[in-house]
């Protein structure tokens, strides 16, 4: 227990003293997860508004694939962005396996269908409540689209984050994709896993305090943004 | 602007309408024509088909057979733009009291300022004044059913629906909505209103529709149906009303 004691003390240090391999391993791993939440946000978004609110055969089917999509195992995201990538693979030319961008390609797959299924929650609910109204002001099913993802801000803003909680506390996809290399695509996850195995305990603790704060942060803006969106519809829930 | 005098106000003309569903009828209406150019108020106990009926001539629903024509033209798009409608609960926006009615001006593509300045004056005249930042969700049931009355009249409709738009509104409320009413038809404004108070329809109405049951059984001028009613429905629901 002396021991953890002190590997701890020894993390808290490398925290407040700004060791600079910790802070630039916890800037890349914002910098992939923010921008692969960003992504997924763009495409996901539009797609989940559009299947809570067009109506074609096949649907439900597609709801049903999304919904899956949805827990698929990281490591199977990694393989499958690795064999897409690697040197023999259809994009292998791009070059990118081992790079910030692949571990942002294997996030944003991992992190859209999630996007895509919470906003189709969120809109078609809203989408339910609001159609008559919206049909009796002239507005026209696609026109509806932009109306309900505004009105639905509050959700998808939550779902974001949901989405971001997701992307930077995965390891398994990033660490086949991104290969763990040092300075390069070592981020807080993967790292802890490599300093774990090392005995380096006091750099994974400090990177595994760094995470459990940042998803208390995520946790605490949803539960915020909840709070808001509960008192603004107090009385007509 | 349309001559109060002249100008032809939206007649509704309806025929053969029905809907049924599980093999009861919910709505049967083989003729009804509203032309005007008053205030028409379609009264009745719960479930009689008010609010479906109010549907049908606003276009919202497809009824199963028959068909509403509009100034002898089957109700089309066209129609439909120039009419809004006030719903029994009213769905309002997650947006402030004043972006509710934004929503509709910048809908008429009406210039930024004087949507800011039509906002300024529609509220006001609602007594919302000083609620305009407030999230329209937040207000009290009477004040989101005037918010919807505004919102219906920002959109300057020819044909004005109304599902019960007083029935959670105080006295003094109810007042100032009438007179909103009351200037719209006078501005040349159909007005269809449902009501299940009375002396409301006695105020306002220039005809009065008296449904039971899916079925208009009594349409007439307002007096002549509130003194002398010829149905038995009619004077049955009139007394009970009375009684309240
Ligand atoms: N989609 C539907 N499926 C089955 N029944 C329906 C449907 N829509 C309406 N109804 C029924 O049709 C009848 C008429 O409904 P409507 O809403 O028009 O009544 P109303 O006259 O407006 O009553 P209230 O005064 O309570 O508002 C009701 O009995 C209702 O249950
Ligand atoms: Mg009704």
């Amino acid at each position: 227990m002396q021991s953890f004691a002190s590997e701890f003390n020894q993390a808290i240090s490398l925290i407040l003293n700004g060791d600079a391999e910790l802070w630039a391993i916890v800037l890349l791993s914002l910098r992939v997860s923010v921008f692969a939440v960003l992504i997924s946000a763009v495409i996901g978004m539009p797609v989940g508004a559009a299947l809570a609110v067009a109506r074609f055969p096949g649907r439900r089917a597609l709801i049903i694939l999304m919904n899956a999509l949805m827990g698929l195992p990281p490591v199977v995201v990694g393989l499958l962005v690795y064999l897409m990538l690697s040197r023999s693979g259809p994009l292998g030319v791009l070059e990118l396996l081992y790079t910030p961008t692949a571990m942002i390609i294997a996030q944003v797959v991992l992190v859209t269908p999630i996007m895509a299924a919470l906003t189709r929650q969120v809109v078609e609910m809203l989408a339910e409540e609001y159609s008559e109204q919206l049909r009796s002001l002239g507005v026209s099913r696609l026109a509806s689209v932009p109306v309900l993802l505004w009105d639905a801000r509050l959700a998808l803003v939550t779902a974001l984050l949901a989405g971001f909680g997701r992307a930077i506390a995965e390891v398994g996809a990033v660490i086949i994709v991104g290969g763990n290399i040092n300075h390069v695509t070592r981020v807080m996850t993967t790292t802890i896993a490599l300093e774990t195995s090392k005995g380096n305990l006091a750099m994974a603790l400090a990177l595994g305090v760094i995470l459990i704060g940042l998803a208390v942060a995520v946790n605490a803006m949803v539960s915020a943004l909840t709070l808001r969106a509960e008192r603004e519809g107090l009385r007509h829930a | 602007m349309r001559d109060v005098v002249t100008g032809a106000p939206g007649i509704l003309d309806v025929s053969g309408l029905s809907i049924a569903r599980n093999g009861k009828a919910l709505l049967d209406v083989p003729h009804l024509c509203l032309d005007g150019p008053g205030p028409t108020l379609i009264l009745g106990p719960n479930g009689a088909g008010k609010s479906l009926l109010l549907r049908c001539l606003h276009g919202l629903i497809q009824p199963d057979r028959g068909r509403v024509c509009q100034n002898g033209a089957v109700l089309n798009a066209r129609h439909k733009a120039r009419q809004a409608m006030v719903f029994q609960s009213p769905v309002l926006l997650r947006r402030s009291v004043a972006a509710n009615l934004d929503f509709v001006l910048k809908r008429r593509s009406m210039p930024r300022a004087e949507r800011k300045h039509r906002i300024e004056s529609l509220l006001d005249e609602g007594g919302l004044g000083g609620k305009a930042r407030q999230p329209a969700r937040s207000l009290s049931g009477g004040e989101a059913q005037r918010l919807a009355i505004l919102r219906a009249l920002a959109l300057d409709p020819e044909t004005l629906f109304l599902d019960e738009p007083t029935s959670a509104l105080d006295p003094s409320a109810t007042q100032m909505i009438e007179r909103m009413i009351l200037r719209a038809s006078e501005r040349g404004v159909r007005i269809v209103m449902v009501t299940h108070d009375i002396g409301q329809a006695r105020r306002l109405a220039s005809d009065i529709v008296m449904m039971q049951a899916g079925r208009v059984v009594e349409h007439g001028k307002a007096m002549q149906v509130l003194e002398a009613p010829e149905s038995d429905e009619s004077r049955r629901y009139l007394a009970g009303g009375l009684v309240t």
